[in-house]
């Protein structure tokens, strides 16, 4: 069974913290990832650049309509994602909560059940 | 984790908007100030006990703002408000606040509090100290270091600049559209002086005003999550990364300048690059040009050229173009005179610049550049004249420590020529 967890947080706050900060927060998460690679539980991750920089596209009746910004205008912002290969909800659960605790600010992660999976393509 | 150190971020992430909210509720700067202040700490100690809010700035306006009436109400011996941990978290009236604050809200507030910070008649220096302050929320003495002035002068300036801006009129109103564009021009120049005091530091002074970029990056950042479809915010916000992006690049390990031609384009940050190249496609799709985009568009190409000689100088002059049309300024012309240079030749740059001799003549980088193409066209002798006059003007030791390589190199070239010549009479 496949999930995918989405990282929620305070951008304001993830985008003021210092280089040691960052550098430290990424060292822990890169804990909480690497037993999973080696068990081969880990797919594709990804960072994503702040929402000031998105742009999205949404469906209408006539030509899809492009606005700046994100999504959807929360107080917290999606950073980020995995995608676990996992047996269970419990075991996503898990994995959300190890990484809830090695992250330096609380925020939020929502976990999916995925539909259709592209195995990454990029080298 | 809720530790002190999580909570500070989220204090000093908040300020912004919270301060700007509770000047709206106070329209008077200390006492927005104060009643932050006091909501701080009260988070400091709530927050750790309780967890923090989902909304840390709303909770912050929200105890803000009752801590600012209770202390006018105690004054007026009046019965208190109730204590914070009654209104604290995750229920639903936080929810219904939260609600209520919202980005519309927030957005003219925030703009208004920098508005506020660059009043005219306040001299730019002032302007950027203010915002630093009030804004920002940097200490006075982080400030004071940043300026390399002395801590009780900073103090002092910034109380200067809080009484001018006390006696003038702070417009409280909703801005109407011409009313908030003009606000947002005057508070983009703004935020671009704070990243250029920063972008022009050099030697021991930058690690203190390093994070003058960053704060300006940080405020663009903001600006644009309020006004997400402005343009020109989108181009000031890229024309920061993409210069900032190039900072472990700027100067080897003794610390001298080294060109941008020179560079180890591997050292630039990736991740404010890609952010920058984002931020331009983005602006660039309103098609409502401006000055900020142009030179974020200029500062794009450098960043897109892998090697230096891969840099797309047509362009580049022609952008120029553009921006001389937009923003007519010596400096302007100074600049693309180098991609004329690079086009057609030094005796095309040079061709271009004379007329400026008189208007930049106290200007250091017109003599650099201008000896430049004086030394690229074997005129050393005047090479050795403009380099003379650039040192002069130096704004920095490593300015000036830069020209003299270039006439080190002169004497080193010219040394021969002129004993051959001497000998030869």
């Amino acid at each position: 069974m496949l999930y995918a967890i989405l990282c929620y947080n305070h951008e304001e706050i993830t985008s003021a913290w210092t280089r040691e900060d960052d550098d430290r927060c990424m060292a822990q998460l890169m804990a909480v990832q690497e037993p999973l690679k080696q068990q081969g539980k880990l797919g594709p991750v990804a960072r994503l650049l702040p929402t000031s920089a998105a742009t999205t596209l949404r469906k209408t009746k006539d030509e899809p309509l492009v606005i700046d910004g994100p999504f959807a205008e929360t107080k917290e912002q999606l950073l980020g994602f995995y995608v676990v290969d996992v047996d269970s909800l419990d075991e996503a659960l898990g994995i959300a909560r190890d990484l809830a605790d090695a992250n330096l600010s609380p925020g939020s992660y929502e976990i999916r059940p995925i539909m259709t999976f592209m195995p990454n393509t990029t080298p | 984790m809720t530790d002190i150190a999580w909570i500070d971020k989220a204090l000093s992430a908040a300020r912004p908007q919270a301060v700007a909210a509770l000047l709206r509720y106070f329209r008077d700067l200390d006492a927005a100030e104060e009643a932050f202040q006091e909501a701080c700490l009260r988070a400091l100690k709530n927050w750790p006990k309780n967890g923090p809010p989902r909304d840390p700035t709303a909770w912050l306006v929200f105890v803000g703002r009752n801590s600012g009436i209770d202390a006018i109400r105690k004054t007026s011996r009046q019965t208190e408000l109730p204590p914070e941990d009654q209104i604290s978290d995750l229920n639903d009236s936080e929810a219904d606040m939260a609600e209520r604050l919202d980005n519309a809200d927030y957005r003219d507030d925030v703009l208004r509090l920098l508005f506020v910070c660059c009043h005219p008649e306040l001299p730019s220096t002032q302007q950027i100290a203010l915002a630093l302050r009030i804004v920002s929320g940097l200490s006075v003495r982080q400030i004071a270091r940043a300026f390399i002035v002395s801590e009780a002068a900073m103090e002092q300036r910034i109380t200067r600049a809080k009484a001018r801006i006390a006696r003038a009129d702070v417009p409280f109103e909703a801005p109407g559209p011409v009313e908030r564009a003009e606000r947002f021009a005057a508070v983009a120049a703004m935020v671009y002086l704070v990243f250029n005091e920063g972008y022009s530091a050099t030697g021991d002074e930058m690690p203190a005003r390093v994070q003058l970029c960053e704060e300006a990056i940080r405020l663009a950042r903001l600006l644009l999550r309020l006004f997400p479809t402005e343009p020109e915010m989108m181009g000031l916000l890229a024309l920061m990364l993409l210069q900032h992006a190039r900072m472990p690049a700027r100067f080897d390990a003794d610390g001298q300048i080294v060109l941008l031609e020179e560079q180890d384009r591997s050292l630039w940050n990736r991740a404010m690059i890609n952010e920058g190249l984002a931020l331009v496609d983005k602006a660039l799709r309103h098609r409502r040009p401006g000055p900020y985009q142009v030179q974020a568009a200029i500062a794009a190409l450098h960043a897109r050229a892998e090697r230096a000689e891969d840099t797309d100088w047509q362009e580049i002059d022609v952008l120029y173009a553009v921006l001389e049309t937009m923003q007519p300024s010596p400096v302007v012309t100074l600049n693309r005179s180098v991609a004329r240079a690079k086009l057609h030749g030094p005796q095309a740059g040079l061709d271009m610049i004379e007329p400026l001799a008189e208007r930049l003549d106290t200007y250091f980088s017109f003599h650099g550049v201008r000896g430049a193409y004086f030394m690229q066209l074997g005129r050393n002798r005047e090479a050795r004249e403009e380099f003379d006059r650039a040192i002069a003007l130096a704004n920095s030791a490593a300015e000036a420590a830069h020209i003299r390589i270039h006439l080190d190199r002169l004497a080193k070239e010219s040394a021969p020529a002129e004993l051959a010549a001497a000998a030869k009479k």
